[in-house]
């Protein structure tokens, strides 16, 4: 079984040279520790800044410089920033190559809901709604199970949705998945570790394997 | 063509009961806080705010719901305010939330002069709720409206006399595209110089947009999460 970092290392490997990647709040955040250095990526932070780089050096933080989820960051050599409209606006036209996110449930078409528990938490959408309506390369980071145990990967979300059809991949603690255009989470790897029958114990929705799975290697 | 005016109170002066103001910032960064806290000393009331964010429970924001100053917030996200978080789930607050991107870019669309965006944001969900929807090469998009705002509320870096204004860093964020889309904009500015002080190439909005422009004094930049790394 993986721990958030397990996760976000494995999500790692999928960020590939060249790309500009949209990371979310949580679990997606870490994703930037384990970019390997032979690759080149910029990432993309909605509130409109292109080259996001670690968090500044004790005493060298600045107010004006924030991320998305506003947390004081520095800018790489080579960065840009620009106003909000431009940033959903190169979001919406597909410019952005990968974005990874985290949800409270994804359903096996591929449907995510992530912003609202009704009568309950109330916290907005923020950007997750423009992401993945326009993203074609939606990564979700996110535990198997909530923490009543349930599963998380449904065969419909029971929550206010985010958005319909987009889910592409799923990396959770024990499995990665991919959402199969017809409807489906194929089970590609296992965490070290697990096994398929507890995989097949913590999805509700339809869970397709095919043939051995193999322990993911991170 | 002289924009300034003495400072917040006199900016806000003919802001009325039941107005709608666009205010610039994303969190509580790139906020005109100087202009803010003249609202909340005004009484001013049954505002309607459109804002990425509703401050935190002691500023930004935050002061005009803790006064009960404001009757409608439109945002993207509102999760660091316990005081909204009570306010509407309560009832007391109408809230509209929408996406970010929407947000921008209805503000984008009033200070282009178009009556109306297509968006694929919020489709198939309760965004979309009531909105008209059309399809364009075999995709389904949103028909979102301009926002009509009286008056937009913007926080620049350095801004001249005439109303040209420049941001700094992540700053600048929904600032420009608010400043572009009120009916009235009121800038306030860390440092306001003389025309031709600031290189018209590096002018992110142009003073025609701009009816008010003031210099505020010690900004705070309240920061909601410190994160750092060590040495």
């Amino acid at each position: 079984m993986l721990d958030k970092e397990g996760i976000a290392k494995r999500i790692a490997k999928e960020v590939k040279d060249g790309y500009y990647v949209n990371l979310g709040i949580g679990i997606p955040t870490l994703v930037a520790n384990y970019i390997p250095n032979n690759i080149d990526v910029v990432l993309q932070s909605e509130n409109g800044l292109l080259g996001m780089g670690p968090f500044p050096f004790e005493g060298e933080e600045d107010p004006d410089t924030i991320n998305a989820g506003k947390q004081t960051i520095t800018k790489l050599p080579g960065s840009a920033v620009f106003d909000s409209a431009m940033s959903f606006g190169m979001i919406r036209a597909k410019k952005v190559n990968l974005t990874i996110l985290g949800a409270m449930e994804v359903s096996e078409n591929g449907d995510i809901a992530n912003w609202k528990i009704p009568g309950k938490m109330v916290k907005g959408m923020g950007g997750a709604m423009d992401l993945v309506a326009s993203a074609e390369n939606i990564i979700v980071a996110m535990q198997h199970v909530n923490k009543a145990g349930e599963s998380k990967l449904l065969p419909n979300c029971t929550l206010p949705l985010t958005g319909i059809k987009c889910v592409k991949k799923i990396v959770t603690e024990l499995a990665v998945l991919d959402v199969m255009p017809d409807g489906g989470f194929k089970l590609l790897e296992r965490a070290p570790g697990v096994s398929v029958e507890e995989i097949k114990n913590a999805t509700a929705g339809k869970l397709l394997i095919d043939g051995d799975v193999p322990e993911m290697v991170i | 063509m002289n924009k300034v005016v003495s400072g917040a109170q006199e900016a806000i002066n003919d802001i009325k009961d039941g107005m709608t103001l666009m205010l610039g910032g994303f969190g509580l960064c790139g906020l005109p806080e100087k202009t803010i806290l003249a609202l909340a000393a005004s009484g001013i009331k049954d505002l309607t705010c459109i804002s990425n964010n509703a401050g935190v429970d002691d500023f930004g924001i935050g002061l005009l719901l803790r006064n009960r100053q404001v009757k409608k917030m439109i945002s993207s996200y509102v999760g660091e305010n316990a005081e909204f978080e009570r306010q509407l789930l309560s009832g007391e607050l109408e809230v509209e939330l929408i996406p970010q991107g929407t947000l921008a870019t209805r503000c984008m669309a009033a200070g282009y002069g178009m009556p109306a965006i297509f968006t694929p944001a919020g489709i198939g969900t309760e965004v979309a709720e009531g909105k008209e929807v059309r399809k364009f090469n075999g995709k389904d998009y949103l028909m979102e409206m301009a926002f009509d705002a009286d008056f937009a509320i913007v926080k620049a870096w350095k801004g001249d006399t005439m109303g040209n204004l420049v941001y700094r860093s992540t700053a600048r964020n929904f600032n420009p595209v608010m400043a572009m889309a009120g009916k009235v904009t009121i800038a306030e500015v860390e440092e306001l110089v003389e025309p031709g002080e600031l290189d018209p190439d590096h002018i992110h909005t142009p003073g025609i947009y701009v009816h008010r422009i003031f210099k505020g004094e010690n900004y705070e930049k309240r920061v909601e999460q410190r994160t750092v790394r060590k040495r």
